[in-house]
């Protein structure tokens, strides 16, 4: 990677520079790659989760598939539009940083922020929608702990009720909803952390703070954007489109 | 050599990091890796006496038979507490923190870490972790164990497991950012010339060591996050009562709290050789060995954590593959060892106090990691499994490891550090006492420990008394020890003799500026010509005396 930064003397430092660094180009750098270790860490958080979800998948198949039945896809599938949309423009708001053209370069910055705002909307729709049908697992909320009604066999159908398949019991899908609530709660949260981000990004984007040669705020912000976006890449499926085959709902 | 010569600098140095600036908030706002890192070696210190505190109260209750001194619940909170806090708030920062944050950019010839904020919130982190875990062991303490093992401490145990728990989430942060840090600035920050393999092997094992920092602490940080949940709002996922698996509470504990063992002693590891190298004034023995070996410790200490595992329900093969792995991490470790023996073949040894606590650290070490192989052996583990052999066994390895490591390392660099010599016949002596005391009060538990008598009881069979009352009366040796070279630190601060800028007279970067240093390190930024450990050759050393050609060098 860097192996001289002889220069001690810049000539016309940039006035964003510290003083620990020789140079921009250093500063960047590292600044980079310490958003990419972070990610690092951030996939371990998140992977203890993963590895939880994997074993009570595999414990309770036809739980997890009545419980990702019940949750709302056309709601899940407009957030994942939204999320992927708001990461195209939020690598449109590093591109235009780097060609140091300022009013694009606001422009994408709230449209990402609007994009994540809606996004949060929505999932918090959702969340409102669990909390009716009593999904919400545990004591989280203690006035009104899990307790879903369910639908029993030769009933009509309701879309508030779960629908048990195969045998799986109340009690297995309440894991399945501890374990979207921490995960998706978990997304959300980093979410929230990030809409604060770009909240910050653009208050100095308008007093022109970013220039093409000091633009690593804005890229180390989109990168964090970008791995929030992954994590819902993954989680979509894996919450979403278990055993959707198995129900014509 | 141009580069070089430009290093002569005046002694006594005028202007320094310690004097630079005055007042209290000068210290609690610096920016200052070298600062950070005296708030740091403060703070472990407090909590390291803390620890010791409950240390002494397991020993003092174990002397005899009956549980006479603590009640059975009270002795609970003790060693846990004992647990917690030595191994989150003093093992796991005290080398990193402290040297680790003062020396990795002067080796590097650095002005500071990358990013001196983050390493600053680092402090101020570990600062809140530690005060909310005193806050919960002075509102009633917590009595699950330092392993927090599910149900117990989801369901049944009735102490401040939330609170404590919230403690280790946040400290786990300050681990994750002092990681952060320390890989970004050896990847970006290095002086010119400066290459990888030009590099102290210190820094090599503080890689290692942050890798494992950043990889397992958010894995622990997660864990503990899900136990309180689970406290608080019993939504089930380590309660079998509630269709969930509390071996995976295990899985997920040490998964990070395995390799959280090899953040302890990796930079203990690191220091050593440092100490071996330059105390033996010779070019350590196969160095691209020890600094791979490191790297290898890192990625192995992730695979073996189900040997912690095999009394549960989990796969018997699956506890094959872990013994076998378990046994794997011998071979790095070995390697090691071997090579600071090889180093010290043939060299010119000199028994000053920091290579006392290096040659103390090899031979406790190797005890450690041998019977380490015990515990990895399934059949025997089933046998040993919670038994004072695996406490004489982790001991070996964190105290008489990490902690005379961290010990020989705070001697050898307190001149740079502080500008002062501490009193060397002290030092020498305290070690010694060190050395004595702390295998008086592990030896005897291993045997105590093979003969069945298991850990976490504050009553025992009379049998068992003689290897108690050796272990309490080393332990108070131990004790004693450890005081000696607090008080004299202390006292060197104002007292201590002037260090040079280079005392021991050796090669490495952070030799070759004033002592204390300047706030950035170095007056102009060195460009490095030169290999870590490059003594002079034999020869020369004849003709000009002991010391002559390493100081014309520098």
């Amino acid at each position: 990677m860097i192996e001289a930064h002889a220069t001690t003397e810049d000539v016309h430092a940039h006035p964003a520079l510290q003083h620990h660094f020789e140079n921009m180009e250093q500063q960047r750098e590292a600044g980079t790659l310490g958003m990419w270790v972070f990610l690092v860490t951030e996939i371990m958080f998140f992977g203890g989760m993963f590895l939880a979800y994997t074993l009570y998948r595999s414990l309770y198949p036809w739980a997890f598939a009545s419980a990702s039945n019940h949750l709302d896809i056309t709601l899940g599938a407009v957030n994942t539009g939204v999320l992927i949309l708001s990461s195209f423009t939020m690598a449109m708001a590093v591109y235009f940083t780097q060609i140091g053209k300022l009013r694009p370069q606001v422009w994408c910055l709230v449209l990402t922020l609007v994009l994540g705002l809606t996004f949060l909307g929505i999932k918090g729709v959702e969340y409102y929608d669990k909390y009716e049908d009593r999904l919400i697992p545990g004591y989280l909320i203690p006035s009104r702990p899990f307790g879903p009604a369910v639908q029993q066999e030769g009933q009509p159908f309701d879309e508030h009720k779960l629908h048990l398949l195969h045998g799986a019991t109340v009690r297995q899908v309440e894991m399945f909803y501890w374990i979207y609530f921490a995960m998706t709660g978990m997304h959300a949260l980093h979410m929230i952390i990030g809409a604060g981000l770009i909240s910050f990004l653009i208050y100095f984007s308008l007093r022109g703070r970013y220039d093409p040669e000091y633009h690593s705020p804005v890229e180390v912000v989109g990168l964090y954007w970008h791995f929030v976006d992954i994590v819902w890449i993954f989680l979509f499926p894996l919450l979403y489109l278990l055993g959707r085959h198995l129900e014509h709902g | 050599m141009q580069a070089i010569e430009s290093f002569e600098v005046p002694t006594p140095p005028k202007v320094n990091y310690i004097n630079a600036q005055y007042g209290l908030k000068s210290w609690l706002l610096t920016k200052d890796h070298k600062r950070i890192a005296l708030l740091y070696l403060g703070s472990v210190t407090f909590f390291f006496f803390i620890g010791g505190l409950y240390a002494m109260m397991i020993r003092l209750e174990l002397l005899t038979p009956q549980g006479d001194l603590l009640q059975s619940t009270t002795y609970n909170k003790v060693f846990t507490q004992h647990g917690i806090i030595m191994v989150f708030f003093f093992l796991i920062p005290s080398i990193p923190a402290t040297l680790g944050n003062f020396l990795i950019p002067m080796m590097i010839g650095a002005k500071d870490l990358a990013f001196p904020r983050i390493n600053l919130l680092s402090w101020y982190i570990y600062l809140a972790g530690g005060l909310i875990t005193i806050y919960a062991l002075l509102a009633g303490g917590v009595d699950t164990g330092w392993t927090f093992y599910t149900p117990f401490s989801t369901t049944f145990s009735n102490s401040y497991v939330v609170a404590t728990g919230l403690g280790i989430f946040i400290n786990g942060f300050s681990s994750i950012l002092t990681g952060l840090n320390f890989i970004v600035t050896i990847h970006t920050m290095r002086a010119p010339g400066m290459t990888w393999f030009r590099m102290p092997l210190f820094i090599w094992s503080h890689y290692a060591t942050s890798l494992i920092m950043i990889l397992g602490t958010p894995v622990i940080a997660i864990t503990v996050l899900l136990l309180a949940f689970e406290r608080v709002a019993r939504v089930g996922i380590f309660d079998p009562a509630l269709g969930g698996d509390p071996v995976l509470f295990q899985h997920l504990f040490w998964f990070y709290s395995h390799p959280a063992v090899y953040i302890m002693v990796l930079p203990g590891m690191g220091v050593i050789s440092e100490l071996v190298a330059n105390f033996s004034r010779k070019n350590i023995f196969g160095y691209s060995f020890v600094a791979f070996s490191s790297l290898a410790i890192a990625v192995f200490g992730f695979l073996v954590w189900g040997h912690h595992l095999f009394v549960t329900p989990q796969s018997v093969y699956a506890g094959m593959i872990f013994s076998f792995l378990s046994f794997a991490v011998a071979i790095p470790s070995a390697i090691k060892v071997f090579n600071w023996t090889a180093t010290l073949y043939k060299s010119s040894i000199s028994y000053d106090t920091p290579m006392l606590y290096a040659l103390g650290f090899i031979g406790l070490f190797t005890i450690g990691g041998m019977t380490g192989l015990f515990l990895a052996s399934l059949a025997t583990d089933v046998h040993l499994s919670d038994t004072y052999f695996v406490i004489a066994h982790f001991h070996y390895i964190m105290v008489g490891g990490t902690l005379m490591a961290y010990l020989g390392g705070l001697h050898y660099w307190w001149p740079k550090i502080s500008g002062r010599m501490y009193p060397e016949g002290w030092g020498r002596f305290s070690a010694l006492v060190i050395f004595v005391g702390f295998n008086l009060t592990f030896l005897p538990q291993f045997v105590a420990g093979y003969l069945g008598m298991p850990r976490r009881y504050h009553a025992y069979p009379p049998e068992f008394q003689v290897f108690n009352v050796l272990s309490t009366a080393g332990a108070s040796i131990l004790g004693f020890g450890m005081l000696i070279p607090a008080i004299y630190f202390v006292w060197s601060m104002r007292y201590g003799k002037h260090a040079e800028a280079n005392p021991w007279h050796l090669p490495g970067l952070e030799w070759r500026t004033q002592s204390p240093p300047p706030t950035e390190n170095f007056e102009v930024t060195p460009i490095v010509t030169w290999d870590a450990y490059e003594f002079a050759p034999r020869e020369e050393t004849e003709v000009v005396g002991k010391f002559g050609p390493e100081l014309e060098r520098i």
